[in-house]
């Protein structure tokens, strides 16, 4: 059995932000009896010993936790390398030098458009000006930094004026994702799947972009993957690098697996190496053996592991089909009805987008 | 390739590190993770920002018999090209 290499912390659910393609679970408030920081700080050594070499820390807004630098300095001591995933939304000056003093190695900072009245409008609060000055901390204390910016319908035509911006702010990486359709990402796909039309224009703006940029910014574009032919290699394989912990200590393979019929595996209840190892829920999707056809035959099962299975569950009602996604899969009809309905012309109303909540959370940090 | 005057460095985002769980060396970006082998490691060991490319040529020819200059240009310009690796010149 591989070790994992990457850990995704979720540390909370709570977030200043309501982005609407969150992919946050949509009940939030069972989330709300989050870890300890002692119970963190065992997960991020148990993590440690079984192989982990990457942690993330994401959300929710990870700065919501008043332990974040503590639990930074602690993974540092264990050699692991520290990846921020934030909105900048609460990164004072005071607390981006403690971050830097505890050995934080990377930053990355979420924009919702080139612009503060759209991107205040996806992101459901005034927010703009006070990510343009996390940034601009964050460059002056010496880190990398990566804008991370999610693309659909209503921000995707900017995506030339977002590059601009990137560069403008000095940005060493930009990860342009297009978004993936899980938790409020799913409920609101009608107002977020970008028509093929908008996509080939994307494509082509990033193209030039790379031309004239690519020098001074690393591009990293990941498209719609109801548009790709095959599916994607959701975590490169179930139960294979990587793992993630949310903030009430359940551990899943992915950030999504809690919407599956699979028992769960907590923290509170079992050491990390037995999850990773022994779990049901790490067990049932692991490498090709639970495979049907048309995976099963497949050239293709080593590269995507049949694509994911959630997206599987979540539009077929079984999760150990094919992904719709692949051209393949005798359900591809799904993806494809949905695809021709992002390139029709909106029905007005159809595409109102429901933002993410606020949880009702009782931090114990 | 990576010209020998040039300076190589990690770039900022990256960091070397020993990884105790699998006994060997890694090369650390925030999604990706490089494991090394003993000479790929002392080359980056190496990368200083002061030391020329053919400074650690020449100083791994003299630690071990079998590295040749085109293997440690032929490594560096592959994480340069990743952007691992910064070359400074001057």
């Amino acid at each position: 059995m591989d070790r994992p290499l990457g850990l995704l912390a979720e540390l909370t659910y709570a977030c200043p932000l309501h982005c609407p393609y969150c992919s946050n679970p949509l009940n939030l408030g069972d989330y709300s009896d989050e870890l300890t920081t002692e119970q963190w700080r065992q997960v991020i050594a148990e993590a440690a010993e079984l192989g982990v070499l990457q942690l993330h820390l994401s959300g929710g807004e990870p700065l919501q936790r008043r332990d974040l630098v503590d639990l930074v300095g602690f993974a540092r001591t264990r050699g692991l390398y520290t990846n921020l995933v934030t909105s900048g939304v609460g990164l004072s000056s005071r607390r981006a030098e403690l971050l830097r003093e505890a050995g934080l190695d990377h930053v990355q900072i979420s924009i919702q458009a080139d612009e503060q009245a759209l991107s205040d409008g996806i992101a459901g609060t005034p927010s703009f000006e006070r990510k343009l000055a996390a940034v601009r901390l964050v460059k002056k204390l010496g880190w990398p930094l990566t804008l991370n910016v999610v693309l659909h319908r209503q921000n995707i035509d900017r995506v030339g004026r977002i590059l601009d911006l990137a560069a403008e702010l000095g940005a060493d990486r930009i990860e342009l994702a297009n978004t993936q359709y899980y938790g409020w990402a799913q409920r609101n796909r009608q107002g977020l799947l970008p028509s093929r039309a908008q996509l080939e224009r994307a494509e082509a703006v990033v193209r030039a972009a790379r031309t004239r940029l690519g020098e001074r910014m690393e591009m990293i574009y990941v498209i719609p993957d109801y548009y790709s032919r095959y599916p994607k290699p959701c975590m490169g394989g179930w139960g294979r690098r990587q793992l993630t912990v949310v903030p009430n200590g359940d551990v899943l393979p992915c950030p999504t697996a809690h919407t599956l019929p699979l028992p769960r595996a907590s923290v509170r209840e079992h050491s990390l190496a037995w999850i990773w190892e022994c779990s049901p829920m790490f067990q049932r999707f692991r490498g090709t053996g639970w495979m049907g056809e048309p995976c099963r035959s497949c050239d293709r099962r080593d590269l995507d592991f049949g694509g994911c299975r959630c997206q599987a569950f979540q539009l077929t009602g079984d999760a150990a089909r094919t992904d719709p996604v692949c051209r393949l899969s005798p359900d591809h009809e799904i993806v494809a009805a949905a695809v021709r309905a992002a390139s029709e012309p909106a029905r007005p109303g159809e595409t109102a987008l429901v933002p993410r909540p606020h949880p009702d959370t009782r931090r114990r940090s | 390739m990576a010209s020998g005057a040039g300076r190589p460095r990690l770039a900022p985002h990256v960091r070397l590190s020993y990884d105790q769980a699998r006994q060997r060396y890694v090369l650390l970006t925030p999604e990706t993770v490089t494991l090394l082998n003993g000479t790929g490691a002392a080359i980056l060991e190496l990368c200083d920002g002061e030391r020329t490319v053919a400074d650690i040529q020449a100083e791994l020819q003299g630690r071990y018999d079998r590295v040749v200059g085109d293997e440690v240009r032929a490594f560096l310009s592959g994480l340069i090209a990743r952007r691992c690796v910064e070359l400074s010149h001057g």
